[in-house]
């Protein structure tokens, strides 16, 4: 090779300013390494690497790309724009966000007399993310945005999440925000805030929560008196309100919800405001500090990154008069129109489970083959010797089937999530008012069952992660514990998996007799003949797995349907098992036309064997020791109510 | 003026490669390829003169199977105005790929060549210089740092003892190292704008140049494995181990 001695010296010096400024693009390229492991297809210096083949297999090959080209503004939507989009969103993951996101749990954001500083490296890594353009993904053309449908902004989402969930919230909140002025703002607000929270110069906060207004939104207090001008004056306490302050950028706009002075009770009383943080003169330069403030921050579990803020508005109300806020569309309509993108904000958070199960489990793969301990029970690959007396841990069974689980679980969510994106992006943007109708259907039925089902599995991932390292997954040091901190946050945020149930079992699936849910299962049905008829042992042993699962679904959605008109309780009491089960079976559908793929693709030798070969393995092991899960989740749902109500309160 | 900077498709730097079971090279199919990082430092290095307001116009040129068109797009999302594909599927050598070039300069007639000062696939180091041959043209190669002024160009160069500056005439042939820059990420907008910009394909034989190749491939062979290490109690016999065992002292 052609190296000489100042090439290797370079080499050198620039793996240590790697090291050093984990903000330096350069990764140390030319370095090809020699690990032990033959197998081993690709390897890289950093700690995380997006599965690229993971998701351009699924985007093109199993969901189908081409259904979301043919979509009106979705023309150019295709394979030679979409890979250099992943692959460019990789680069930035891997090489600005990942480096810093153990660094931003340790030091985390630091609180001081109603400022916000962020960790180290995150408002520079801010400025590259929204310079590059990346906040504007899937932002309105009208505003500077490039229009992107979710198809692709939920993978470059996956993969930000992925390197840094931490940092990815604030983008997450700012698209939410930018959804809500786009759809319902004034041509004022529009006009004034949209641009710069497209392009990232700004951030947008949701206000929703309050100190005794949590899950139900309907005890809300914070108040609003309109002005002569047509503004309002905005008081009251605001908690858990991500990046509600920060040090990223000159302004921050929050949407808040309040009553207007005289409005009714209840949730029919509530309206959306937009207060910026800043004022914006006509020009649409800064003018004078707005009337709100963030007072602290939580001390959480996870997420130290991301300030989670207590914001306070109308603390000066006396010379204020509160905080200048403008009404969002038609007053009283607030939670109607935050519940419109509540869809895509849920899809986000169910999102974070599969970036945080993807990152545990790369995490875990690299100790597993490191890790050298204990005799080998089955037989090892001659590399590691004539019967060696400790091997690398990943061939032991019990952590292959740690692996495989993390693995199965990771690939079963994001296929979920993937399809319910395209789904989504038919529902909104087609011109098929019958294909538009179904999907919006399907939407409905998969969001909570994705966000309640993906975060779930994306903290008993993170939770395996740690096991795999055994005693050093304890150990901060090693980085694993992160992952299941942060992971803990996403089945509780955006509704927590109690709430989700409750809505798929009631609002989803009671009020209707479960007709989406059946027109589900039917579909889903339609593949268990190719299963049966694949010419492969696996696909054949996971057809039988798919076929009991799917009956369970059946059996327990009749349930539910005939159940939840008389005995609401009765279902709400086993809720997060049909939740489960649901998300379990529809995820098994997605494993079985992945593989199915899989199998086409290996049997014409087109693709990487060994990927299509996991992929199947991957597929097969779902079945044996996932999707056997189905029978107790509907068991517990049909047979379990009891135990649940007839407990009294006093007994506890 | 115009600058024409050739980029090379290689297998992507993170991937470990597999020799070929028939020893007749290394396993590309369905393996990560990606734009050979020295040729990535030239098209940034185009760009910052673009920006800088020296160069006006910058063309990638690729030369290879149709999949190049990638790499291509990667250097337009890069800054590159528009791309070349000089499309084969032929095996190239830096002798027929610098003839291609040199073609092609005549075509476009670029005050400056910009080359990566090798690919990382097959490490031959010899494109650039063949092709200021062909030419007749200055080179400076290994550029750690480039000044375009008075139609020259200043280039300080990473050589063994250390660093040389040389001033070269324009038209001329530069060859970059490691150190030269930091190539830009692409930016989200460029990456969409990147897939309307001109891209022409033309093939070798369209050019009148023979790209049979020179040199024959005997077999690719894997390095030889590592043995194992051994301890030694002290330096003395550390010193003799490497005088009388491994020969190298």
């Amino acid at each position: 090779m052609g190296w000489n001695a100042g090439e290797k010296a370079a080499l050198n010096a620039i793996t240590l300013r790697k090291i050093r400024l984990p903000n330096a693009k350069m990764s140390c390229a030319f370095v090809k390494f020699n690990t032990p492991q033959p197998q081993r297809e690709e390897t890289t210096m950093s700690d995380y690497a997006a599965p690229l083949k993971d998701i351009s297999f699924l985007l093109r090959d199993v969901i189908g790309l081409d259904q979301i080209t043919k979509l009106p503004g979705c023309e150019e939507v295709t394979d030679d724009l979409v890979t250099p989009i992943l692959e460019e969103a990789a680069k930035l993951a891997t090489n600005v966000l990942a480096p810093i996101n153990r660094s931003g749990d340790t030091e985390g954001a630091k609180w001081s007399a109603g400022n916000v500083t962020t960790p180290a490296g995150f408002r520079e890594a801010y400025k590259q993310y929204s310079e590059g353009g990346w906040s504007a993904l899937a932002g309105p053309t009208d505003f500077g945005g490039q229009g992107l449908p979710h198809s692709v902004s939920i993978p470059v989402s996956e993969i930000i999440g992925s390197a840094n969930m931490a940092f990815k919230l604030c983008p997450l909140l700012t698209n939410g925000a930018v959804e809500a002025l786009a759809q319902h703002g004034s041509q004022y607000v529009k006009e004034t805030f949209l641009p710069k929270m497209v392009s990232g110069q700004w951030t947008g906060t949701m206000n929703l929560t309050e100190p005794q207004a949590g899950s139900d939104l309907a005890l809300v207090r914070s108040k609003a008196i309109p002005q002569s001008d047509g503004t309002y004056k905005i008081s009251g306490t605001k908690i858990f309100i991500t990046y509600g302050e920060h040090d990223f950028t000159d302004n921050i706009i929050h949407l808040v919800l309040a009553r207007i002075e005289g409005a009714p009770e209840g949730v029919k009383g509530i309206s959306l405001f937009v207060v910026p943080k800043n004022m914006v003169n006509k020009d649409g330069t800064l003018g004078a500090r707005n009337d709100v403030k963030c007072v602290s921050i939580e001390h959480k579990l996870g997420i130290h990154a991301s300030p989670t803020c207590v914001m306070m508005y109308g603390e000066d109300s006396v010379t204020t008069g509160g905080a200048t806020g403008y009404v969002v569309g038609e007053p009283n309509r607030g939670l109607e129109y935050m519940f419109v993108m509540m869809n895509a904000a849920r899809l986000g958070v169910g999102l974070e489970g599969v970036s945080i199960a993807e990152r545990s489990y790369q995490h875990a793969l690299v100790w597993a083959r490191e890790r050298v301990q204990g005799r080998p029970t089955t037989p090892v690959p001659a590399y590691l010797g004539d019967k060696p007396k400790s091997v690398p841990i990943i061939f032991h069974p019990d952590v292959k089937r740690m692996l495989l689980t993390m693995r199965a679980y990771t690939e079963a969510t994001r296929a979920l999530i993937y399809w319910t994106a395209s789904c989504l992006d038919i529902a909104e943007k087609s011109n098929d008012a019958h294909e538009k109708q179904t999907h919006q259907a399907l939407v409905d039925l998969m969001i909570p069952i994705v966000k309640g089902w993906s975060t779930e599995v994306g903290i008993d991932v993170a939770s395996l992660g740690i096991q795999v390292h055994g005693g050093m997954g304890f150990v901060e040091e090693t980085g694993a514990a992160q992952y299941y901190r942060d992971a803990r946050i996403s089945t509780i945020y955006e509704g927590t998996t109690g709430i989700q149930a409750i809505d798929l079992v009631g609002r989803k699936v009671g009020r209707e007799g479960g007709a989406t849910a059946f027109a589900l299962i039917k579909e889903m049905e339609n593949v268990l003949p190719l299963l049966d008829s694949a010419n492969d042992v696996n696909l054949k042993a996971f057809g039988r797995a798919l076929t009991a699962g799917l009956k369970e679904f059946k059996r327990a959605t009749e349930w539910t349907a005939l159940t939840f008109p008389a005995n609401q309780g009765a279902v709400n009491a086993g809720a997060v098992h049909y939740l489960k089960l649901a998300g379990t079976v529809c995820g098994g559908w997605m494993m079985a036309r992945a593989a199915l793929v899989a199998a086409k693709q290996l049997a014409c030798n087109d693709g990487d064997a060994d990927f299509l070969k996991a992929k199947i393995m991957t597929t097969r092991f779902y079945g044996d020791h996932i999707l056997t899960l189905a029978t107790g989740f509907a068991d517990a749902l049909v047979t379990g109510a009891e135990s649940v109500l007839q407990m009294e309160e006093a007994y506890f | 003026m115009k600058i024409l900077v050739p980029v090379k498709r290689v297998v992507d730097y993170n991937v470990k490669v597999r020799v070929k079971a028939d020893q007749t090279g290394v396993e590309i199919a369905n393996v990560k390829m990606s734009m050979n990082p020295f040729d990535e430092i030239a098209i940034e290095e185009a760009v910052k003169l673009k920006e800088a307001g020296v160069v006006t116009e910058i063309i990638a040129v690729s030369i290879g199977v149709t999949q190049c068109q990638e790499t291509l797009r990667t250097a337009l999302a890069m800054g590159a105005d528009r791309a070349i594909l000089v499309e084969t599927t032929a095996e190239i050598q830096p002798l027929a790929v610098a003839k291609l070039l040199k073609a092609i300069v005549a075509n476009e007639t670029p005050q400056l060549v910009i080359l990566g000062k090798q690919a990382i696939d097959d490490d031959s180091n010899q494109t650039g210089q063949m092709l200021a041959a062909l030419l007749n043209w200055p080179q400076a190669t290994f550029a750690s740092k480039v000044t375009i002024a008075n139609g020259e160009a200043e280039v300080m160069r990473e050589i063994d003892g250390g660093m040389e500056t040389v001033a070269i005439k324009l038209p001329a042939i530069i060859t970059t190292d490691l150190r030269l820059n930091t190539p830009r990420y692409a930016t989200l907008p460029n990456i969409m704008k990147a897939k309307k910009k001109q891209l022409d394909i033309i093939t070798p034989e369209s050019m009148g140049v023979d790209v049979t190749p020179r040199l024959k491939t005997l077999k690719v062979v894997e390095p030889a494995k590592r043995k194992g290490g051994i301890m030694v109690p002290d330096v003395a016999t550390l010193v003799e181990k490497l005088r009388n065992e491994a020969k190298v002292i």
